[in-house]
């Protein structure tokens, strides 16, 4: 007996939509198996992470939460998504959202305590900037040297990461703080506070631009020359090229706009969720969002449902950690089995398995 | 002769559709540098694979010294004392060069005696080489080295070499050419692959010449003259070329002159100072053995490789600067010869393929948004008229089969009223009956006014539908005849390199 992959003719419609349900479904299994091995009732585990923040005792807490947290993975991976489908990896994602909180909170900051109606558009546009900026450091040392866009984009993460420590203790330090390090807290500033748009519902205005941003991917993507050009271009570059697809111009698209939405992301969680500027500002979105992107298939809906799973796996991972004392490293890795199996069972788009019997006489 | 090192007799392996080795014998003896020589799709590399352990042969023998010889991988054929260079190198560019040559030995000795061996070896060939550098810094021409050096360390009774000096500068074949007569002195056998006659009458012992997967001749390359091997190589197989059309050609819409743009790709061949010009309702067809810069005139004139402006001429406006789609919204369309890849990306449906070009002169976008309707419809529209065999418009590229892909891709361009259309290779790995419905295509495109320039390696294609014949030696045009007049001999002439000849025949 023998397992073998053989290639479809075309990538099978039913599989691009399966495959991430089997992902999840495979996920929990192995990943029950882990809560297993570390003594938990894996049922329990899993109902904890699924269950439990939709359904549970505190749901009416934890559902807003699941806008909180999906939507600047939404709005990060949505942009990362442009450029992984023209075959431009933004790995630094992470950095860009860190350079749009610092840009957002820095407008907020030099205009305290001005209670003017246009310094949260004013911090939304530095935020945005910000993040574009850092995304075109990769793209301009790409074009001009041929540098390596994975390495840049993500060295400049811990670039961003020092900028960001240095602000905080630093020129954004809150001098009536006491001399603890961190900036004011902008939940304490009304014309720069994003707060909820209707109160202990989680919908702030990431909320909104995630939102926003997931149909307009939609509509580029599906209906644009330019998204059709973005989409050529990872299928197949040299017919890109012979389309007319100018590379060097895609790739400065795609890394500025995804730098663009993850900076906008940063300034809406330093505005809203966290509140300040502070040494550990940066919880991983921008990684994670990396994840989202291919757990929603590049797709923008796709990505949608992804960001809320994830959400939803954060959110209870924290609840099975408090709950059932399951240590932080495994819903680490209870996240990272997502992507792995989600790549793993990616192969069923394009192949089918065939069970062989002795297929040649050996 | 005395007694053959590798005697082959009767290989044949077929290949759905074509048979790429047909009953082909021949026998290699020690210390003779055998010339293997054909067009591309002779079925060479089938045949070296075969002898290599790639490939299994559907029938037929092979003797190794003589005890019959059948490597079913190369692992074995290594063992039996057959190597081979391959065109293309498998060398990882961060590590050293006796590192790389470790990695491709069944059991490395330690670094200090390989690093010592190696320079041992590379002295008594006379290939220059520092064990210790990285394979990063090294030229195209050491990078060989690297690969003969690997295959000599394992003392091979027969080198299989696969168009060695196609990325060699003049004076590195020479170093080439001498380590090789130092190896045919102690008695090991050479099988070279080259499409370059000259360097084959300079070298080589004997000839085999294939001809679509079959030995049509043996000879010696020193007594024979390239223009007859070249003449072999392309056969007899076409009586007298069919009559040119018209003898009262059109305004010239399409003006070349001076064309030198280098090679984007390393393996690559420039182009150097090509002139021609292509009249309306005229077909002009270049031939030429594959790699001589076929895909770098397409790319040129279909602009994704740039040139000096005046270089390429469309009514006589300059364009050598401007990019694809600008060339296409003026009429200039082109079709490449990769269908997967380069025509069509693979993965994309025929609708989404159908606006891969058609976007600007089909009027598919209105301010960048794309008109799905109309593109779905143009799509239909070329798969009803070119008898495009698939299931429907939404069907992704590459579940079509060659043939059909082909005229998808030949037939979107078609449909767009070109006022030049360039093509490469479009009959290629085509069905007989799609092959006819495609130069049908090219030669009622051109009878409506339209100018064609056709680069193709079938010359009984060229021959039937071209007005005029030119050949591409080398990134160089030879002069441009009317197909009416030209004989074989003359053809051999132009494909075998041997330039101006007869100057200034226009």
């Amino acid at each position: 007996m023998k397992l073998q992959l053989e290639k479809r003719p075309q990538p099978s419609r039913r599989w691009i939509y399966l495959s991430p349900l089997l992902a999840v479904v495979i996920t929990m299994l192995v990943g029950g198996a882990l809560f297993a091995a570390l003594g938990k009732n894996p049922v329990e585990a899993i109902a904890t992470i699924f269950w439990e923040p939709l359904f549970g005792e505190f749901a009416f807490y934890y559902r807003p939460q699941l806008l909180v947290k999906g939507a600047p993975l939404i709005l990060i991976a949505i942009g990362l998504s442009l450029g992984f489908r023209a075959g431009i990896w933004n790995i630094g994602a992470e950095g860009q959202y860190i350079i749009g909180a610092l840009s957002g909170a820095g407008v907020a900051l030099a205009f305290y305590p001005l209670d003017a109606w246009f310094v949260f558009p004013l911090m939304a546009l530095a935020g945005a900037l910000g993040g574009w900026a850092w995304g075109m450091i990769p793209a301009v040392l790409k074009l001009r040297f041929g540098t390596n866009e994975i390495l840049v984009s993500l060295m400049l993460v811990y670039v961003a990461e020092q900028l960001l420590a240095a602000m905080a203790l630093g020129p954004m330090k809150n001098p009536d703080g006491m001399g603890f390090p961190g900036s004011r807290n902008l939940q304490d500033y009304p014309a720069a506070h994003n707060a909820d748009l209707i109160t202990g519902s989680g919908l702030h205005w990431g909320v909104v631009a995630a939102l926003v941003a997931v149909i307009a991917a939609y509509i580029l993507l599906g209906r644009h020359m330019l998204g059709y050009q973005i989409r050529l271009s990872g299928e197949a570059p040299r017919a890109a090229r012979f389309a007319g697809v100018k590379p060097g111009l895609l790739t400065l698209f795609c890394l500025g706009t995804s730098g663009a939405l993850a900076g906008l992301a940063g300034m809406f969680e330093v505005s809203g969720p966290a509140g300040q500027v502070s040494i550990d500002f940066n919880v991983g979105y921008g990684f994670t969002a990396i994840i989202v992107a291919f757990l929603g298939r590049l797709h923008p809906v796709g990505i949608a449902l992804a960001g809320l799973l994830m959400a939803l796996t954060y959110i209870g991972g924290e609840i099975a950690q408090g709950n059932l004392g399951l240590p932080a490293a495994a819903i680490q890795m209870f996240q990272g089995m997502l992507l792995f199996f989600l790549l793993a069972v990616d192969v069923l788009t394009n192949y089918r398995l065939r069970l062989l019997r002795r297929p040649e006489a050996a | 002769m005395t007694d053959a090192l590798l005697t082959i007799s009767g290989l044949t392996k077929a290949y759905p559709g074509v048979k790429a080795n047909d009953e082909v014998s021949f026998d290699i003896a020690p210390g003779e540098v055998h010339a293997l020589l054909g067009e591309n799709g002779a079925g060479k590399s089938t045949l070296v694979k075969m002898i290599y352990g790639l490939v299994k042969p559907d029938s037929g023998q092979m003797t190794l010294r003589g005890k019959p010889y059948t490597p079913y991988e190369p692992r074995a054929a290594r063992a039996a004392g057959v190597a081979m260079v391959f065109q293309h190198f498998s060398l990882f560019d961060a590590l050293s060069v006796s590192e790389n040559i470790a990695l491709g030995m069944e059991t490395p000795p330690p670094m200090r005696d390989l690093a010592r061996r190696i320079r041992e070896v590379s002295e008594t060939y006379g290939l220059p080489l520092d064990p210790h550098r990285a394979v990063g810094n090294l030229s195209a021409g050491e990078r060989q080295r690297v690969e003969i050096v690997r295959c000599l360390l394992q003392e091979p009774r027969l080198l299989i070499m696969d168009e060695p000096t196609s990325v060699l500068t003049p004076q590195e074949v020479d170093i080439l050419f001498t380590t090789l007569r130092k190896l045919t002195a102690e008695g090991v056998a050479i099988l070279y692959i080259s499409h370059k006659l000259e360097e084959i009458r300079a070298l080589c012992d004997r000839a085999t010449i294939l001809r679509h997967g079959r030995n049509v001749g043996t000879c010696v390359p020193a007594e024979t003259s390239a223009r007859d091997m070249a003449q072999i190589m392309v056969g007899a197989s076409f009586a007298a070329p069919a009559k040119a059309r018209h003898d009262a050609h059109g305004q010239v819409i399409l003006d070349v002159s001076g064309l030198s743009v280098a090679s984007p790709s390393p393996f690559g061949t420039a182009l150097k100072t090509i002139h021609l010009t292509v009249a309306r309702g005229e077909i002009l067809g270049i031939g030429g053995v594959a790699g001589n810069g076929q895909d770098e005139l397409l790319a040129a004139l279909s602009g994704e490789l740039r040139t000096a402006p005046g270089a390429i001429r469309f009514k006589g406006q300059a364009i050598g600067q401007l990019s694809p789609t600008q060339r296409r919204r003026l009429g200039l369309l082109a079709a490449p010869e990769e269908r997967l890849g380069h025509a069509a990306a693979p993965n994309l449906s025929l609708t989404e393929n159908a606006l891969l070009t058609g976007a600007q002169r089909r009027g598919l976008l209105t301010r960048g948004f794309i008109r799905w309707p109309e593109t779905r419809a143009f799509a239909q529209k070329i798969i009803d008229r070119f008898d495009v065999r698939t299931p429907g418009p939404d069907t992704a590229a590459r579940a079509l089969s060659g043939g059909n892909l082909q005229k998808f891709v030949i037939g979107r361009e078609v449909l767009q009223d070109p006022e030049v259309l360039i093509v490469n290779q479009p009959t290629w790995g085509v069905d007989a009956a799609a092959a006819a419905a495609i130069r049908q295509a090219l030669l009622d495109l051109a009878a409506g006014g339209a100018a064609i320039l056709c680069i193709s390696q079938d010359l009984d294609e060229l021959m039937e539908i071209s007005d005029r014949f030119g050949a591409l030696n080398e990134g160089r045009l030879s002069d441009i005849r009317p197909t009416a007049d030209l004989s074989l001999d003359q053809i051999g002439l132009m494909m075998g390199g041997a330039h101006g000849m007869e100057v200034a025949h226009v």
